[in-house]
């Protein structure tokens, strides 16, 4: 619940009713209360909106009323039945899976090296996977659009996939969050797995990666999402209607359903609804890498 | 390594210098020869790639692709629609950027006074920013629906007229620009959250000792100690600002650019030319530019921000 960096005078907030012993609710306090339910009700308004319009039958939908009148999961049965979102769906688990695998592992190694190893060139390595952040994506999609035409990648169904991946197989960011990550990890601990002999593969699979596994699991949820969440280059990529991912199916589907906002609604909550419980379970970890990225940059 | 006498907590290493270092090295290479070729083929050997396009006449439908020089880029100052999205994309920045900060911190300084409910709040506010772009997009758009949408149903109960919102060509781009607000603000509190735990208590006791009231202390120590927290927020946000794609495309999706193209951004009117026209180099060209407009405001950062890369 509370993951926040403790505050020296933060102490567990009283049980409802009773006053607290060091400080009164004050005005200010009420205040900031007040502002900040307005400012959640704003915030979660859409959300609402989309979840009940998804539940109107359509003679409901632009009647304006808050609740239906009549729920119905007509809506959710029509995106299900008659569209592949559930491929799409899939889809998009696959490519955020593989490409989540890649980057756990490569950048965890990369980031073990450069924080681990003395190396002539090791600072410019660093430097120059750093500086491809400032690379903007629009520059590079157009060579990696003429590079897969090239070798007709999209061809066949492991290169369709291959194609929509490939960008994300290795992230600059999650090599600069390993790093810093390892960088804490005391010396003495693979020197002595080095004395009794184990390799240096060994010593970074068994010894180093379990140490960082708090890392590994905000790098994760973020590449995950990241590519969950894609948008760019699988619109560019994908031609056969068969490699949509969720997004680009999503959207090309609303597209075409033009006023039927039921099935548009509907067809959103179903994209929104698994990410919003993935991070209810993650929130932890979510929060933590924004706060260490942050506070390190 | 200077004791000879191997003890328990200084493990005897090899020689140093030789054979020790050249087997890291070894070792640190095997490591990183796959990520290395990777950055190489995907990253930079492709940004290269965009710089030589730019200067060919590039269509991929056609047979003839000859070299043009700076061509590309005389028209691309010449090209009315890319000033327009230019314009726009500054635009964005200018509203989205300090919008998110100042609501990001007041959101971050009312957080700091509560204590039940805390993590709660949080973690709500926090919601939009893993809700997947495309869904939100859609969202807005029935939102802010001119004639059904729960937006204007709002202003007619408060006596207010009925709006266009994306269908107005003054009102597109800031209704567009809310949306990325709405999806950025979790993360900025985040940020301004973690910014204010890292500074010490101290400071304010002695405030408090001195007899400064909330104001003073909120300008001069919480807004001043924040400053790498908001110099990092800026320029992040708007790096991310110039990028702007997926919010604009789905918020006008039978419209491309909104009305009378107020919502054109310079990454969509990279999409349309190279992926709509085909034509690579022009598009090159605009991508180089948009480089070259990162690549100042990234140098601006490390000039005001002197990064350390050690913790």
């Amino acid at each position: 619940m509370t993951t926040h960096p403790a505050r020296p005078d933060e102490r567990p907030a009283a049980t409802a009713g009773q006053p607290q012993p060091r400080r009164r609710v004050n005005t200010p306090t009420l205040l900031a209360y007040v502002v900040l339910s307005v400012g959640i009700v704003v915030t979660l308004f859409p959300f609402m909106w989309m979840l009940l319009t998804s539940l109107k039958g359509f003679q409901e939908l632009f009647n304006l009323s808050f609740l239906p009148a009549a729920p119905t999961l007509d809506n959710y049965r029509q995106v299900l039945v008659e569209t592949e979102f559930i491929r799409w769906f899939g889809n998009s688990l696959l490519v955020a899976g593989v490409t989540t695998a890649s980057v756990l592992f490569f950048d965890s190694m990369v980031g073990y090296t450069l924080a681990k190893f003395d190396f002539p060139g090791k600072n410019i390595i660093f430097i120059l996977i750093l500086s491809t952040l400032m690379i903007p994506t629009e520059m590079l999609v157009i060579p990696w659009f003429v590079g897969v035409s090239d070798l007709q990648l999209t061809q066949s169904t492991p290169g369709a996939y291959f194609a929509i991946m490939f960008p994300g197989l290795i992230s600059a960011f999650g090599v600069f969050l390993m790093r810093q990550f390892f960088e804490t990890l005391p010396d003495d601990l693979l020197e002595a797995a080095r004395i009794d002999g184990m390799s240096e593969f060994g010593i970074f699979w068994r010894i180093a990666l379990p140490l960082v596994r708090p890392a590994l699991a905000s790098l994760a949820i973020f590449t995950f999402l990241g590519n969950w969440n894609a948008f760019l280059w699988p619109l560019i990529v994908i031609q056969k209607p068969e490699f949509r991912t969720l997004p680009v199916g999503t959207a090309l589907f609303n597209g075409e359903a033009g006023t039927q906002w039921g099935l548009i609604m509907a067809a959103s909550s179903l994209a929104v609804i698994p990410v919003l419980i993935v991070f209810a379970i993650f929130q932890k970890q979510i929060i933590e890498g924004i706060v260490l990225t942050g506070m390190k940059g | 390594m200077t004791s000879t006498a191997p003890t328990s907590t200084t493990p005897p290493r090899p020689r140093r210098g030789g054979s020790m270092r050249r087997h890291q090295t070894r070792t640190a290479y095997t490591f990183l020869l796959v990520p290395l070729i990777f950055f190489l083929i995907v990253r930079f050997l492709p940004t290269l790639s965009a710089l030589r396009l730019s200067v060919f006449d590039w269509n991929i439908l056609k047979e003839q692709q000859p070299f043009v020089g700076i061509e590309n880029y005389e028209r691309l100052f010449a090209d009315e629609k890319f000033g327009q999205a230019l314009r726009n994309t500054a635009l964005y920045a200018v509203i989205g950027v300090p919008a998110q900060i100042a609501l990001g911190l007041v959101v971050a300084l009312m957080l700091n006074r509560i204590q039940a409910l805390r993590g709660l709040f949080r973690a709500l506010y926090f919601a939009p920013y893993v809700t997947p772009i495309v869904a939100a997009a859609w969202v807005w758009q029935w939102l802010f629906s001119p004639q059904f949408g729960p937006i204007n149903t709002f202003l007619i109960w408060l006596n207010i007229p009925p709006q266009n919102f994306l269908t107005s060509p003054t009102q597109s781009l800031a209704t567009t620009a809310a949306l990325v607000v709405w999806q950025n603000l979790g993360f900025q509190i985040v940020l301004f959250l973690a910014g204010l735990a890292a500074i010490p208590r101290s400071y304010y006791e002695a405030a408090e000792i001195d007899g400064a009231n909330g104001t003073q202390t909120f300008w001069k120590i919480t807004l001043p100690l924040l400053n790498p927290t908001i110099v990092f927020s800026v320029v992040t946000g708007t790096i991310s600002y110039l990028q702007l794609f997926t919010q604009v495309v789905n918020l006008n999706f039978t419209d491309q650019g909104g009305p009378l193209g107020s919502t054109m951004t310079v990454a969509l009117y990279i999409y349309q030319i190279a992926f709509g026209r085909y034509q690579m180099g022009y598009a090159s060209a605009i991508t180089v530019v948009l480089f070259l407009i990162i690549l100042a405001i990234t140098l601006i950062q490390l000039r005001f921000l002197t990064r350390k890369y050690d913790l």
